[in-house]
Protein backbone atom coordinates (compact mmCIF):
# COMPACT_ATOMS: atom_id res chain seq x y z
CA UNK A 1 0.00 0.00 0.00
CA UNK A 2 1.53 3.34 -1.02
CA UNK A 3 1.84 6.56 0.94
CA UNK A 4 -0.62 9.34 0.21
CA UNK A 5 1.01 11.81 2.60
CA UNK A 6 4.59 11.85 3.81
CA UNK A 7 6.21 14.25 6.26
CA UNK A 8 9.99 14.19 6.57
CA UNK A 9 11.89 16.15 9.23
CA UNK A 10 9.19 18.82 9.55
CA UNK A 11 10.24 21.67 11.85
CA UNK A 12 7.64 24.28 12.84
CA UNK A 13 7.88 27.32 15.09
CA UNK A 14 4.95 29.31 16.42
CA UNK A 15 6.32 32.74 17.16
CA UNK A 16 9.38 32.19 19.32
CA UNK A 17 8.25 28.68 20.37
CA UNK A 18 9.86 25.70 18.70
CA UNK A 19 7.02 23.15 18.52
CA UNK A 20 7.89 20.49 15.95
CA UNK A 21 11.47 19.20 16.08
CA UNK A 22 11.54 17.09 12.91
CA UNK A 23 8.35 15.13 12.40
CA UNK A 24 8.47 12.03 10.21
CA UNK A 25 5.05 10.64 9.41
CA UNK A 26 3.45 8.54 6.69
CA UNK A 27 -0.25 8.21 5.93
CA UNK A 28 -1.06 5.24 3.75
CA UNK A 29 -3.74 5.37 1.10
CA UNK A 30 -7.11 3.96 2.10
CA UNK A 31 -6.23 3.62 5.79
CA UNK A 32 -7.08 5.47 8.98
CA UNK A 33 -3.93 6.72 10.69
CA UNK A 34 -4.26 7.73 14.33
CA UNK A 35 -1.97 10.45 15.64
CA UNK A 36 -1.72 10.06 19.41
CA UNK A 37 0.30 11.75 22.13
CA UNK A 38 0.14 13.66 25.36
CA UNK A 39 -1.22 17.20 25.44
CA UNK A 40 1.36 19.57 23.99
CA UNK A 41 3.15 16.84 22.04
CA UNK A 42 2.61 18.72 18.76
CA UNK A 43 -0.31 16.83 17.19
CA UNK A 44 -2.43 19.86 16.28
CA UNK A 45 0.65 21.75 15.10
CA UNK A 46 1.47 18.82 12.81
CA UNK A 47 -2.01 18.95 11.27
CA UNK A 48 -1.85 22.72 10.89
CA UNK A 49 1.58 22.46 9.31
CA UNK A 50 0.20 19.99 6.76
CA UNK A 51 -2.59 22.46 5.94
CA UNK A 52 -0.12 25.34 5.62
CA UNK A 53 -1.76 27.30 8.43
CA UNK A 54 1.65 27.37 10.11
CA UNK A 55 4.50 27.19 7.64
CA UNK A 56 7.24 24.66 8.40
CA UNK A 57 10.75 26.13 8.62
CA UNK A 58 12.40 22.91 7.49
CA UNK A 59 11.55 19.46 6.22
CA UNK A 60 9.22 18.36 3.47
CA UNK A 61 5.53 17.55 3.21
CA UNK A 62 4.56 15.56 0.10
CA UNK A 63 0.96 14.83 -0.81
CA UNK A 64 0.49 12.21 -3.52
CA UNK A 65 3.85 13.09 -5.05
CA UNK A 66 3.32 16.89 -4.83
CA UNK A 67 5.41 18.92 -2.36
CA UNK A 68 2.92 21.08 -0.45
CA UNK A 69 5.11 22.51 2.32
CA UNK A 70 5.37 25.92 0.66
CA UNK A 71 1.87 26.11 -0.78
CA UNK A 72 -0.78 28.45 0.61
CA UNK A 73 -3.62 26.88 2.59
CA UNK A 74 -6.33 27.38 -0.07
CA UNK A 75 -4.12 25.68 -2.68
CA UNK A 76 -3.53 22.74 -0.31
CA UNK A 77 -7.26 22.43 0.37
CA UNK A 78 -8.00 22.47 -3.36
CA UNK A 79 -5.79 19.41 -3.82
CA UNK A 80 -8.58 17.49 -2.09
CA UNK A 81 -7.65 17.66 1.58
CA UNK A 82 -10.48 18.27 4.03
CA UNK A 83 -9.57 19.60 7.46
CA UNK A 84 -11.82 19.46 10.52
CA UNK A 85 -10.10 21.56 13.19
CA UNK A 86 -10.26 20.94 16.92
CA UNK A 87 -12.39 24.04 17.43
CA UNK A 88 -14.91 22.81 14.84
CA UNK A 89 -14.55 26.04 12.86
CA UNK A 90 -18.11 26.25 11.72
CA UNK A 91 -19.43 29.62 10.60
CA UNK A 92 -21.95 30.51 13.27
CA UNK A 93 -23.59 33.41 11.42
CA UNK A 94 -24.42 31.24 8.42
CA UNK A 95 -27.11 28.58 8.24
CA UNK A 96 -26.32 24.87 8.26
CA UNK A 97 -27.08 24.74 4.53
CA UNK A 98 -24.80 27.70 3.80
CA UNK A 99 -22.01 26.10 5.83
CA UNK A 100 -22.37 22.96 3.75
CA UNK A 101 -22.46 24.86 0.45
CA UNK A 102 -19.18 26.58 1.31
CA UNK A 103 -17.53 23.16 1.47
CA UNK A 104 -18.87 22.09 -1.92
CA UNK A 105 -16.77 22.78 -4.99
CA UNK A 106 -19.76 22.62 -7.35
CA UNK A 107 -22.97 24.64 -7.30
CA UNK A 108 -25.09 21.53 -6.66
CA UNK A 109 -24.50 18.85 -4.07
CA UNK A 110 -24.01 15.25 -5.08
CA UNK A 111 -27.44 13.93 -4.08
CA UNK A 112 -26.18 10.50 -2.99
CA UNK A 113 -23.44 12.07 -0.90
CA UNK A 114 -25.89 14.47 0.74
CA UNK A 115 -28.17 11.53 1.53
CA UNK A 116 -25.20 9.88 3.23
CA UNK A 117 -24.62 13.01 5.32
CA UNK A 118 -28.26 13.08 6.41
CA UNK A 119 -28.16 9.36 7.18
CA UNK A 120 -25.11 9.83 9.41
CA UNK A 121 -26.41 13.03 11.01
CA UNK A 122 -30.21 13.34 10.60
CA UNK A 123 -30.31 16.45 12.79
CA UNK A 124 -28.56 18.45 10.06
CA UNK A 125 -31.51 17.92 7.73
CA UNK A 126 -34.00 19.29 10.24
CA UNK A 127 -31.74 22.25 11.07
CA UNK A 128 -30.76 22.95 7.44
CA UNK A 129 -32.10 26.52 7.46
CA UNK A 130 -31.16 27.34 11.07
CA UNK A 131 -28.14 29.41 12.02
CA UNK A 132 -25.24 27.11 12.84
CA UNK A 133 -24.29 29.20 15.87
CA UNK A 134 -27.55 28.24 17.59
CA UNK A 135 -26.75 24.50 17.57
CA UNK A 136 -25.30 22.46 20.44
CA UNK A 137 -21.60 21.55 20.58
CA UNK A 138 -22.28 18.01 19.34
CA UNK A 139 -24.38 19.25 16.45
CA UNK A 140 -21.67 21.74 15.49
CA UNK A 141 -19.13 18.93 15.45
CA UNK A 142 -21.45 16.87 13.24
CA UNK A 143 -21.70 19.83 10.88
CA UNK A 144 -17.91 20.22 10.83
CA UNK A 145 -17.48 16.54 9.92
CA UNK A 146 -20.40 16.65 7.47
CA UNK A 147 -18.71 19.52 5.65
CA UNK A 148 -15.63 17.39 5.20
CA UNK A 149 -17.53 14.45 3.75
CA UNK A 150 -20.10 16.22 1.59
CA UNK A 151 -17.74 15.67 -1.32
CA UNK A 152 -15.25 12.94 -2.02
CA UNK A 153 -11.90 14.04 -0.57
CA UNK A 154 -8.56 12.41 -1.15
CA UNK A 155 -7.53 12.89 2.47
CA UNK A 156 -9.47 13.85 5.58
CA UNK A 157 -7.60 15.41 8.49
CA UNK A 158 -9.65 15.47 11.69
CA UNK A 159 -8.50 16.96 14.99
CA UNK A 160 -10.09 15.53 18.16
CA UNK A 161 -13.67 15.24 16.88
CA UNK A 162 -14.98 13.75 20.13
CA UNK A 163 -13.62 16.41 22.48
CA UNK A 164 -16.31 17.40 24.97
CA UNK A 165 -19.07 15.44 23.26
CA UNK A 166 -21.75 13.20 24.78
CA UNK A 167 -21.30 9.40 24.33
CA UNK A 168 -24.31 9.16 21.99
CA UNK A 169 -22.81 11.75 19.67
CA UNK A 170 -19.43 9.98 19.79
CA UNK A 171 -21.12 6.76 18.69
CA UNK A 172 -22.66 8.59 15.73
CA UNK A 173 -19.24 9.93 14.74
CA UNK A 174 -17.67 6.47 15.07
CA UNK A 175 -20.37 4.98 12.84
CA UNK A 176 -19.72 7.67 10.27
CA UNK A 177 -15.94 7.17 10.30
CA UNK A 178 -16.31 3.38 10.09
CA UNK A 179 -18.44 3.69 6.98
CA UNK A 180 -15.94 6.11 5.42
CA UNK A 181 -13.19 3.65 6.30
CA UNK A 182 -15.12 0.85 4.60
CA UNK A 183 -15.11 2.98 1.43
CA UNK A 184 -11.28 3.20 1.54
CA UNK A 185 -11.24 6.86 2.57
CA UNK A 186 -7.82 7.99 3.76
CA UNK A 187 -8.03 9.65 7.16
CA UNK A 188 -5.48 11.20 9.51
CA UNK A 189 -7.13 11.46 12.90
CA UNK A 190 -5.96 13.02 16.16
CA UNK A 191 -7.94 11.54 19.01
CA UNK A 192 -7.69 11.22 22.79
CA UNK A 193 -10.68 8.92 23.09
CA UNK A 194 -9.30 5.37 23.10
CA UNK A 195 -12.67 3.81 22.28
CA UNK A 196 -12.77 5.76 19.04
CA UNK A 197 -9.06 5.30 18.33
CA UNK A 198 -9.34 1.53 18.70
CA UNK A 199 -12.62 1.38 16.77
CA UNK A 200 -11.48 3.17 13.63
CA UNK A 201 -7.66 3.22 13.61
CA UNK A 202 -5.56 1.04 11.26
CA UNK A 203 -2.16 2.61 11.76
CA UNK A 204 -0.83 4.70 14.62
CA UNK A 205 1.86 7.28 15.15
CA UNK A 206 2.63 8.48 18.67
CA UNK A 207 4.14 11.93 19.17
CA UNK A 208 6.16 13.25 22.08
CA UNK A 209 7.95 16.57 22.42
CA UNK A 210 7.48 17.55 18.78
CA UNK A 211 8.61 14.24 17.25
CA UNK A 212 7.01 10.96 16.18
CA UNK A 213 8.41 8.41 18.64
CA UNK A 214 6.49 5.32 17.61
CA UNK A 215 4.75 4.01 14.50
CA UNK A 216 2.94 0.73 13.99
CA UNK A 217 -0.54 -0.69 13.80
CA UNK A 218 -3.33 0.41 16.10
CA UNK A 219 -4.13 -3.19 16.92
CA UNK A 220 -0.59 -3.84 18.17
CA UNK A 221 -0.61 -0.75 20.37
CA UNK A 222 -4.04 -1.62 21.75
CA UNK A 223 -2.74 -5.01 22.85
CA UNK A 224 0.46 -3.74 24.50
CA UNK A 225 -0.38 -1.90 27.73
CA UNK A 226 3.29 -1.58 28.66
CA UNK A 227 3.98 0.23 25.38
CA UNK A 228 0.95 2.44 25.93
CA UNK A 229 2.16 3.42 29.40
CA UNK A 230 5.67 4.12 28.13
CA UNK A 231 4.52 6.18 25.15
CA UNK A 232 1.44 7.90 26.46
CA UNK A 233 2.00 7.90 30.20
CA UNK A 234 -1.06 5.77 30.90
CA UNK A 235 -2.93 2.73 29.74
CA UNK A 236 -5.35 3.59 26.91
CA UNK A 237 -7.99 1.35 28.47
CA UNK A 238 -8.06 3.68 31.47
CA UNK A 239 -8.52 6.67 29.20
CA UNK A 240 -11.84 6.08 27.52
CA UNK B 1 -41.67 37.96 -5.40
CA UNK B 2 -40.53 40.37 -2.66
CA UNK B 3 -38.28 37.63 -1.33
CA UNK B 4 -36.68 37.36 -4.77
CA UNK B 5 -36.20 41.13 -5.05
CA UNK B 6 -34.55 41.19 -1.61
CA UNK B 7 -32.41 38.15 -2.50
CA UNK B 8 -33.95 36.24 0.39
CA UNK B 9 -32.48 38.72 2.88
CA UNK B 10 -35.59 39.67 4.83
CA UNK B 11 -35.45 42.39 7.50
CA UNK B 12 -36.14 39.68 10.16
CA UNK B 13 -37.83 42.21 12.48
CA UNK B 14 -41.31 43.67 12.15
CA UNK B 15 -40.20 47.07 13.42
CA UNK B 16 -37.30 47.11 11.00
CA UNK B 17 -39.56 46.03 8.12
CA UNK B 18 -41.99 48.84 8.98
CA UNK B 19 -39.17 51.41 9.18
CA UNK B 20 -37.68 50.30 5.87
CA UNK B 21 -41.05 50.33 4.15
CA UNK B 22 -41.84 53.79 5.52
CA UNK B 23 -38.43 55.05 4.38
CA UNK B 24 -38.90 53.57 0.91
CA UNK B 25 -42.38 55.08 0.50
CA UNK B 26 -41.21 58.49 1.76
CA UNK B 27 -38.27 58.49 -0.62
CA UNK B 28 -40.34 57.23 -3.56
CA UNK B 29 -42.89 60.00 -3.06
CA UNK B 30 -40.50 62.65 -1.71
CA UNK B 31 -41.22 65.32 -4.38
CA UNK B 32 -44.94 65.06 -3.57
CA UNK B 33 -44.75 64.55 0.21
CA UNK B 34 -42.01 67.08 0.92
CA UNK B 35 -42.17 69.84 -1.70
CA UNK B 36 -39.40 72.39 -1.77
CA UNK B 37 -35.86 72.55 -3.03
CA UNK B 38 -34.19 71.84 0.32
CA UNK B 39 -36.35 68.81 1.12
CA UNK B 40 -35.77 67.35 -2.35
CA UNK B 41 -32.04 67.93 -1.97
CA UNK B 42 -32.04 66.15 1.40
CA UNK B 43 -34.00 63.22 -0.05
CA UNK B 44 -31.54 62.92 -2.94
CA UNK B 45 -28.63 63.08 -0.52
CA UNK B 46 -30.21 60.29 1.56
CA UNK B 47 -30.50 58.09 -1.55
CA UNK B 48 -26.86 58.72 -2.45
CA UNK B 49 -25.56 58.10 1.06
CA UNK B 50 -27.60 54.89 1.34
CA UNK B 51 -25.61 53.57 -1.62
CA UNK B 52 -22.34 54.96 -0.25
CA UNK B 53 -22.79 53.59 3.29
CA UNK B 54 -24.04 50.23 2.00
CA UNK B 55 -21.02 49.98 -0.30
CA UNK B 56 -18.77 50.66 2.71
CA UNK B 57 -20.61 47.94 4.60
CA UNK B 58 -19.51 45.42 1.94
CA UNK B 59 -15.93 46.30 2.89
CA UNK B 60 -16.24 46.87 6.64
CA UNK B 61 -19.24 44.78 7.64
CA UNK B 62 -18.80 41.80 5.36
CA UNK B 63 -15.02 41.42 5.39
CA UNK B 64 -14.10 43.14 8.66
CA UNK B 65 -11.46 45.44 7.16
CA UNK B 66 -11.34 49.13 8.04
CA UNK B 67 -10.63 51.25 4.99
CA UNK B 68 -10.26 55.02 5.06
CA UNK B 69 -10.11 55.25 1.27
CA UNK B 70 -13.82 54.95 0.64
CA UNK B 71 -14.41 58.70 0.34
CA UNK B 72 -11.61 58.72 -2.24
CA UNK B 73 -13.66 56.42 -4.50
CA UNK B 74 -16.74 58.56 -3.86
CA UNK B 75 -14.73 61.61 -4.90
CA UNK B 76 -13.37 59.89 -8.00
CA UNK B 77 -16.95 59.25 -9.15
CA UNK B 78 -17.94 62.85 -8.52
CA UNK B 79 -14.82 64.21 -10.23
CA UNK B 80 -15.33 61.85 -13.18
CA UNK B 81 -18.69 63.40 -14.00
CA UNK B 82 -17.59 66.96 -13.11
CA UNK B 83 -14.43 66.89 -15.22
CA UNK B 84 -16.15 65.20 -18.18
CA UNK B 85 -18.99 67.74 -18.19
CA UNK B 86 -16.41 70.54 -17.96
CA UNK B 87 -14.10 69.27 -20.64
CA UNK B 88 -16.61 67.79 -23.10
CA UNK B 89 -19.80 69.01 -24.68
CA UNK B 90 -22.58 68.86 -22.09
CA UNK B 91 -24.70 65.78 -22.63
CA UNK B 92 -25.36 62.19 -21.65
CA UNK B 93 -22.24 61.06 -23.51
CA UNK B 94 -20.07 63.23 -21.27
CA UNK B 95 -21.73 61.78 -18.16
CA UNK B 96 -21.24 58.25 -19.52
CA UNK B 97 -17.58 58.85 -20.33
CA UNK B 98 -17.01 60.43 -16.90
CA UNK B 99 -18.63 57.52 -15.09
CA UNK B 100 -16.78 54.85 -17.10
CA UNK B 101 -13.39 56.57 -16.62
CA UNK B 102 -14.06 57.00 -12.89
CA UNK B 103 -15.05 53.34 -12.54
CA UNK B 104 -11.89 52.23 -14.34
CA UNK B 105 -9.66 54.40 -12.11
CA UNK B 106 -11.42 53.19 -8.96
CA UNK B 107 -11.17 49.55 -10.01
CA UNK B 108 -7.43 49.86 -10.64
CA UNK B 109 -6.79 51.71 -7.36
CA UNK B 110 -8.95 49.31 -5.29
CA UNK B 111 -7.17 46.31 -6.82
CA UNK B 112 -3.80 47.91 -6.14
CA UNK B 113 -4.71 48.69 -2.52
CA UNK B 114 -6.05 45.17 -2.06
CA UNK B 115 -3.08 43.28 -3.39
CA UNK B 116 -0.47 45.59 -1.86
CA UNK B 117 -1.90 45.88 1.59
CA UNK B 118 -4.33 43.06 2.40
CA UNK B 119 -1.43 40.82 3.26
CA UNK B 120 -0.56 43.30 6.00
CA UNK B 121 -2.05 43.31 9.47
CA UNK B 122 -5.38 45.13 9.84
CA UNK B 123 -3.86 48.26 11.39
CA UNK B 124 -1.29 48.67 8.62
CA UNK B 125 -3.95 48.10 5.99
CA UNK B 126 -5.96 50.98 7.46
CA UNK B 127 -2.84 53.16 7.45
CA UNK B 128 -2.19 52.37 3.78
CA UNK B 129 -5.77 53.28 2.83
CA UNK B 130 -5.42 56.51 4.80
CA UNK B 131 -2.25 57.32 2.85
CA UNK B 132 -4.01 56.67 -0.46
CA UNK B 133 -6.95 58.87 0.60
CA UNK B 134 -4.65 61.72 1.68
CA UNK B 135 -2.69 61.49 -1.56
CA UNK B 136 -5.90 61.59 -3.63
CA UNK B 137 -7.09 64.66 -1.71
CA UNK B 138 -3.78 66.42 -2.38
CA UNK B 139 -3.97 65.54 -6.07
CA UNK B 140 -7.54 66.86 -6.25
CA UNK B 141 -6.57 70.19 -4.70
CA UNK B 142 -3.29 70.61 -6.59
CA UNK B 143 -4.41 69.81 -10.14
CA UNK B 144 -6.26 73.10 -10.40
CA UNK B 145 -6.54 73.11 -14.21
CA UNK B 146 -8.37 69.80 -14.18
CA UNK B 147 -10.22 69.72 -10.85
CA UNK B 148 -10.66 73.40 -10.02
CA UNK B 149 -8.50 72.99 -6.90
CA UNK B 150 -10.07 73.98 -3.58
CA UNK B 151 -12.85 75.88 -5.39
CA UNK B 152 -13.98 72.78 -7.26
CA UNK B 153 -15.91 72.66 -10.52
CA UNK B 154 -19.38 73.88 -11.43
CA UNK B 155 -20.96 72.57 -14.61
CA UNK B 156 -24.17 72.32 -16.58
CA UNK B 157 -26.24 69.18 -16.98
CA UNK B 158 -28.12 67.85 -19.99
CA UNK B 159 -31.22 69.95 -20.61
CA UNK B 160 -33.59 67.34 -19.23
CA UNK B 161 -31.90 67.57 -15.81
CA UNK B 162 -31.70 71.36 -15.62
CA UNK B 163 -34.18 73.16 -13.30
CA UNK B 164 -35.68 75.11 -16.19
CA UNK B 165 -36.84 71.99 -18.05
CA UNK B 166 -40.56 71.15 -17.82
CA UNK B 167 -41.63 67.59 -18.55
CA UNK B 168 -45.35 68.29 -18.12
CA UNK B 169 -47.13 71.53 -18.90
CA UNK B 170 -49.40 71.21 -15.87
CA UNK B 171 -48.35 70.35 -12.30
CA UNK B 172 -48.97 66.77 -11.16
CA UNK B 173 -50.66 66.59 -7.73
CA UNK B 174 -49.61 70.19 -7.27
CA UNK B 175 -45.96 69.54 -8.06
CA UNK B 176 -44.23 70.91 -11.14
CA UNK B 177 -42.39 68.05 -12.89
CA UNK B 178 -39.20 69.88 -13.79
CA UNK B 179 -35.56 68.98 -14.21
CA UNK B 180 -35.01 68.83 -10.44
CA UNK B 181 -37.74 66.22 -9.99
CA UNK B 182 -36.41 64.22 -12.96
CA UNK B 183 -32.91 64.39 -11.47
CA UNK B 184 -34.29 63.19 -8.14
CA UNK B 185 -36.03 60.21 -9.70
CA UNK B 186 -32.89 59.37 -11.68
CA UNK B 187 -30.98 59.29 -8.38
CA UNK B 188 -33.75 57.38 -6.59
CA UNK B 189 -33.97 54.73 -9.34
CA UNK B 190 -30.18 54.34 -9.51
CA UNK B 191 -29.92 54.08 -5.71
CA UNK B 192 -32.69 51.46 -5.58
CA UNK B 193 -31.09 49.35 -8.30
CA UNK B 194 -27.60 49.64 -6.76
CA UNK B 195 -28.85 48.78 -3.27
CA UNK B 196 -30.73 45.71 -4.53
CA UNK B 197 -27.65 44.71 -6.51
CA UNK B 198 -25.52 44.92 -3.36
CA UNK B 199 -28.13 42.88 -1.51
CA UNK B 200 -27.83 40.28 -4.27
CA UNK B 201 -24.03 40.28 -3.99
CA UNK B 202 -23.86 39.82 -0.22
CA UNK B 203 -26.44 37.02 -0.37
CA UNK B 204 -24.68 35.22 -3.22
CA UNK B 205 -22.19 32.38 -2.64
CA UNK B 206 -19.48 35.05 -2.90
CA UNK B 207 -21.11 36.99 -0.06
CA UNK B 208 -21.26 33.85 2.08
CA UNK B 209 -17.54 33.35 1.56
CA UNK B 210 -16.94 36.94 2.71
CA UNK B 211 -18.96 36.27 5.86
CA UNK B 212 -17.05 33.05 6.42
CA UNK B 213 -13.72 34.87 6.08
CA UNK B 214 -14.89 37.57 8.49
CA UNK B 215 -15.83 34.96 11.07
CA UNK B 216 -12.95 32.52 10.76
CA UNK B 217 -10.09 33.26 8.37
CA UNK B 218 -8.20 30.04 9.08
CA UNK B 219 -11.22 27.88 8.50
CA UNK B 220 -12.17 29.66 5.28
CA UNK B 221 -8.63 29.16 3.99
CA UNK B 222 -8.76 25.49 4.92
CA UNK B 223 -11.89 25.20 2.77
CA UNK B 224 -9.88 26.49 -0.18
CA UNK B 225 -10.82 30.18 -0.26
CA UNK B 226 -8.14 32.80 -0.85
CA UNK B 227 -8.45 35.57 1.73
CA UNK B 228 -6.58 38.20 -0.28
CA UNK B 229 -8.49 37.48 -3.50
CA UNK B 230 -11.92 37.61 -1.89
CA UNK B 231 -11.18 40.68 0.20
CA UNK B 232 -9.72 42.45 -2.81
CA UNK B 233 -12.81 41.61 -4.85
CA UNK B 234 -15.03 42.90 -2.04
CA UNK B 235 -12.92 46.08 -1.93
CA UNK B 236 -13.27 46.56 -5.69
CA UNK B 237 -17.05 46.04 -5.59
CA UNK B 238 -17.37 48.50 -2.69
CA UNK B 239 -15.17 51.01 -4.52
CA UNK B 240 -17.19 50.76 -7.75
CA UNK B 241 -20.45 51.31 -5.87
CA UNK B 242 -18.98 54.30 -4.04
CA UNK B 243 -17.81 55.71 -7.38
CA UNK B 244 -21.34 55.45 -8.80
CA UNK B 245 -22.68 57.16 -5.67
CA UNK B 246 -20.15 59.95 -6.23
CA UNK B 247 -21.31 60.37 -9.82
CA UNK B 248 -24.89 60.74 -8.58
CA UNK B 249 -23.78 63.37 -6.04
CA UNK B 250 -22.13 65.44 -8.77
CA UNK B 251 -25.32 65.29 -10.85
CA UNK B 252 -27.47 66.43 -7.91
CA UNK B 253 -25.13 69.24 -6.81
CA UNK B 254 -24.09 70.32 -10.32
CA UNK B 255 -20.81 71.00 -8.54
CA UNK B 256 -17.91 69.04 -7.12
CA UNK B 257 -15.01 69.98 -4.91
CA UNK B 258 -12.73 68.28 -2.39
CA UNK B 259 -14.93 69.17 0.59
CA UNK B 260 -18.10 67.99 -1.12
CA UNK B 261 -17.03 64.45 -1.88
CA UNK B 262 -13.50 63.56 -0.86
CA UNK B 263 -12.85 65.05 2.56
CA UNK B 264 -11.96 63.17 5.72
CA UNK B 265 -15.21 64.55 7.22
CA UNK B 266 -17.22 62.66 4.58
CA UNK B 267 -15.29 59.49 5.45
CA UNK B 268 -15.70 59.69 9.23
CA UNK B 269 -18.71 61.92 9.94
CA UNK B 270 -20.83 60.33 7.26
CA UNK B 271 -19.73 56.97 5.84
CA UNK B 272 -18.26 55.39 8.97
CA UNK B 273 -20.88 56.88 11.28
CA UNK B 274 -23.81 55.73 9.13
CA UNK B 275 -22.48 52.18 8.87
CA UNK B 276 -21.71 51.82 12.58
CA UNK B 277 -24.91 53.50 13.82
CA UNK B 278 -27.12 51.46 11.48
CA UNK B 279 -25.40 48.15 12.09
CA UNK B 280 -22.48 46.61 10.24
CA UNK B 281 -22.87 43.53 8.08
CA UNK B 282 -26.56 44.02 7.42
CA UNK B 283 -26.84 46.48 4.47
CA UNK B 284 -30.20 47.55 5.92
CA UNK B 285 -28.23 49.07 8.80
CA UNK B 286 -26.28 51.54 6.67
CA UNK B 287 -29.57 52.39 4.96
CA UNK B 288 -31.14 53.41 8.28
CA UNK B 289 -27.87 55.01 9.39
CA UNK B 290 -27.74 57.14 6.24
CA UNK B 291 -31.30 58.36 6.77
CA UNK B 292 -30.69 59.25 10.43
CA UNK B 293 -27.35 60.98 9.92
CA UNK B 294 -28.37 62.98 6.85
CA UNK B 295 -31.56 64.11 8.56
CA UNK B 296 -29.52 65.07 11.64
CA UNK B 297 -27.00 66.96 9.49
CA UNK B 298 -29.77 69.01 7.89
CA UNK B 299 -32.45 69.33 10.55
CA UNK B 300 -30.72 69.04 13.94
CA UNK B 301 -29.44 72.63 13.78
CA UNK B 302 -32.78 74.26 12.84
CA UNK B 303 -34.54 71.95 15.31
CA UNK B 304 -32.22 73.11 18.06
CA UNK B 305 -32.80 76.76 17.10
CA UNK B 306 -36.52 76.14 17.50
CA UNK B 307 -36.01 74.37 20.84
CA UNK B 308 -33.66 77.07 22.08
CA UNK B 309 -36.31 79.71 21.30
CA UNK B 310 -39.00 77.76 23.15
CA UNK B 311 -36.76 77.40 26.20
CA UNK B 312 -35.94 81.12 26.43
CA UNK B 313 -36.13 82.30 30.01
CA UNK B 314 -35.13 78.99 31.52
CA UNK B 315 -31.53 79.03 32.86
CA UNK B 316 -28.78 77.12 30.97
CA UNK B 317 -31.09 75.15 28.63
CA UNK B 318 -31.30 77.71 25.78
CA UNK B 319 -27.49 77.88 25.73
CA UNK B 320 -27.23 74.12 25.88
CA UNK B 321 -29.44 73.80 22.83
CA UNK B 322 -27.86 76.71 21.00
CA UNK B 323 -27.90 75.77 17.30
CA UNK B 324 -24.14 76.33 17.11
CA UNK B 325 -23.76 73.28 19.36
CA UNK B 326 -25.46 70.89 16.88
CA UNK B 327 -22.24 69.00 16.22
CA UNK B 328 -21.87 68.37 19.95
CA UNK B 329 -25.36 66.84 20.07
CA UNK B 330 -24.66 64.81 16.94
CA UNK B 331 -21.62 63.43 18.79
CA UNK B 332 -23.76 62.68 21.87
CA UNK B 333 -26.30 60.91 19.63
CA UNK B 334 -23.48 58.79 18.17
CA UNK B 335 -22.08 57.86 21.61
CA UNK B 336 -25.54 56.98 22.94
CA UNK B 337 -26.34 54.76 19.94
CA UNK B 338 -22.98 52.97 20.05
CA UNK B 339 -23.29 52.47 23.82
CA UNK B 340 -26.86 51.20 23.88
CA UNK B 341 -26.83 49.48 20.48
CA UNK B 342 -23.33 48.03 20.02
CA UNK B 343 -24.57 45.93 17.11
CA UNK B 344 -26.21 48.98 15.55
CA UNK B 345 -29.89 49.75 15.25
CA UNK B 346 -30.58 46.85 12.90
CA UNK B 347 -28.60 44.40 15.02
CA UNK B 348 -30.56 45.46 18.11
CA UNK B 349 -33.92 45.23 16.34
CA UNK B 350 -33.09 41.75 15.07
CA UNK B 351 -31.93 40.59 18.51
CA UNK B 352 -35.17 41.86 19.96
CA UNK B 353 -37.21 40.07 17.29
CA UNK B 354 -35.36 36.82 18.07
CA UNK B 355 -36.03 37.02 21.79
CA UNK B 356 -39.72 37.99 21.39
Amino acid sequence: MDELLKLSGVVTHIGSYHILHGVDLSVRRGRVTMLLGRNGAGKTTTLRSIMGLWKPRAGSIVFDGTPIGTLDTPDIARLGIAYVPETMGIFSQLTVGENMKLAATTARFNAARLDDVFRFFPILKTKWNDRAGLMSGGQKQMLAVARAIVENRRLMIIDEPTKGLAPAVIDQLIACLLELKARDTTILLVEQNFHMAQSVGDDVAVMDNGRVVHTGTMAALARDTELQTRLLGLSLAAHQ
Amino acid sequence: MLDHILSGDRPRSRILAALLLAAFVCLALAPFLFPGTKALGVAARICIFIVLAASYDIVLGYTGIVSFAHAMFFGIGAYGVAIALNQMEVGWLAIGVGVVCALAISAVLATLIGFISLRLRALFFSMVTLAFASFALIVATQLRDLTGGEDGLTFSLPRMLSPGFRLLAEPLFGVRIDGRVITYYLVFAAATVLFLLMLRIVNSPFGRVLQAIRENEFRAQALGFSIVLHRTLAGVIGALMATLAGALLAIVLRYNGPAASMSFEIMVDSILLMTVVGGMGTLYGPMLGAIIIVLAQYYLQPGMALLSGVLTGIPILPRLFNPDRWLLWLGVLFVVIVYFFPTGLVGRLRERARTD
